[in-house]
């Protein structure tokens, strides 16, 4: 019992500043990107750059500020399953729409 | 309850009741409550998606539908302060980032500083979010009865349309712009009662925190609402591309 407590304390990462002021870099460096990417003609391309951009800064927040890189395998699964199922709906009423009359609302 | 003559056995003994007051009983340990605590939160973050997925899920189809009236539509919104928002709310995470470092560290005047900047930052974000909804209404875009379509049938009469280059709509392309801008009050307005709701916790917080019920071991109010915020600034990171970035070529 004792053993399984001091395994728990264990997990307890406590994040350094250092990679919080680097991820603040990195999300201010990826908000310009996005803003002069949105002023290239990229064609199609330019909404998928856009969000990938989006993505990856909420990842990070994800990962670091919100120490889920650092979480339990719990927090993580929740995680997925949340994301799993926004995707769902998006991608299930996607699939309704396309099929019928696109469009004609 | 309270005046039943039954005491449990050992209760009186002065070990049996050795753990942190914070220590609810239902749980076996600070850290299974800290768990638990932690997981409940995340679920509620995931109904929030939930919550903003039906949103963003609307704006995705009507954009695919009526891209043009979308982007002569997001031509009214300013670069300059929405991208400036997205700095302080980047930074606000940041500063609740290092809040919550601050409480785990048991630095309570850092703490303070940091939940106070946190709420300064949001309170600004707010002020511009003010200063762009009153131009929409003095422009009348704001979708109702006075809905004006006169920025997007003449876009010279227009100053934000005519530096964008935009050229004269069709009618019913004109009328599609409200579409747009019921999502962006919905979307928008949704994520700023979200920051109200998460400034007026951080007031409290501050005063807590000025009296040190974060920095001394328990810190998973400071850390589960660090988890809100975060969620909050995602939510906005996600909004600023798609609402003003659409097509600026």
């Amino acid at each position: 019992m004792s053993e399984q407590v001091e395994h728990k304390e264990h997990e307890h990462h406590i994040v350094s500043p250092l990679v919080y002021l680097a991820i603040l870099v990195a999300l201010l460096v990826g908000t310009a990107l996005t803003v002069w990417a949105s002023y290239v003609d990229l064609g199609v391309w330019n909404p998928i750059i856009a969000l990938a951009i989006a993505c990856t800064k909420a990842t990070l927040v994800v990962l670091f500020f919100m120490h889920v890189k650092y979480s339990s395998r719990l927090t993580k699964l929740t995680i997925f399953c949340g994301v799993f199922l926004f995707l769902t709906l998006i991608g299930m009423t996607l699939a309704d729409y396309i099929s019928r009359a696109w469009g004609q609302w | 309850m309270s005046d039943s003559p039954v005491i449990a056995d050992g209760a009186l003994d002065a070990t049996a009741h050795e753990h942190p007051s914070y220590l609810r009983h239902h749980f076996e340990s600070v850290e299974q409550q800290a768990d638990a605590t932690n997981f409940a939160m995340w679920l509620f973050l995931l109904t929030e998606v939930m919550f903003f997925g039906g949103l963003f899920t609307a704006y995705l189809i009507y954009r695919n539908w009526y891209y043009p009236s979308f982007v002569a539509a997001s031509h009214q919104l300013s670069i300059p302060l929405g991208g400036f928002n997205t700095l302080l709310l980047i930074t606000s995470s940041f500063t609740m980032a290092m809040g919550v470092w601050c409480a785990e560290t048991r630095r309570k005047s850092g703490l303070v500083l940091c939940l106070i900047l946190t709420f300064i930052l949001g309170l600004g974000f707010l002020g511009v979010k003010t200063v762009e909804y009153s131009e929409k209404f003095e422009k009348h875009h704001v979708p109702s009865y006075h809905y004006s379509l006169n920025s997007f049938l003449n876009p010279d009469s227009d100053e934000a349309a005519k530096a964008a280059g935009d050229k004269p709509l069709p009618l019913d392309v004109a009328r599609h712009t409200e579409v747009y801008f019921s999502l962006y009050f919905a979307m928008t307005g949704m994520h700023a009662l979200h920051m109200i709701i998460g400034i007026g916790i951080l007031g409290f917080m501050i005063f807590r925190a000025q009296a040190g019920a974060y920095t001394s071991g328990h810190v998973t109010f400071v850390e589960n609402f660090g988890l809100y915020w975060h969620f909050v600034d995602i939510i906005w990171i996600f909004l600023f591309p798609l609402l003003y970035l659409i097509s600026r070529h």
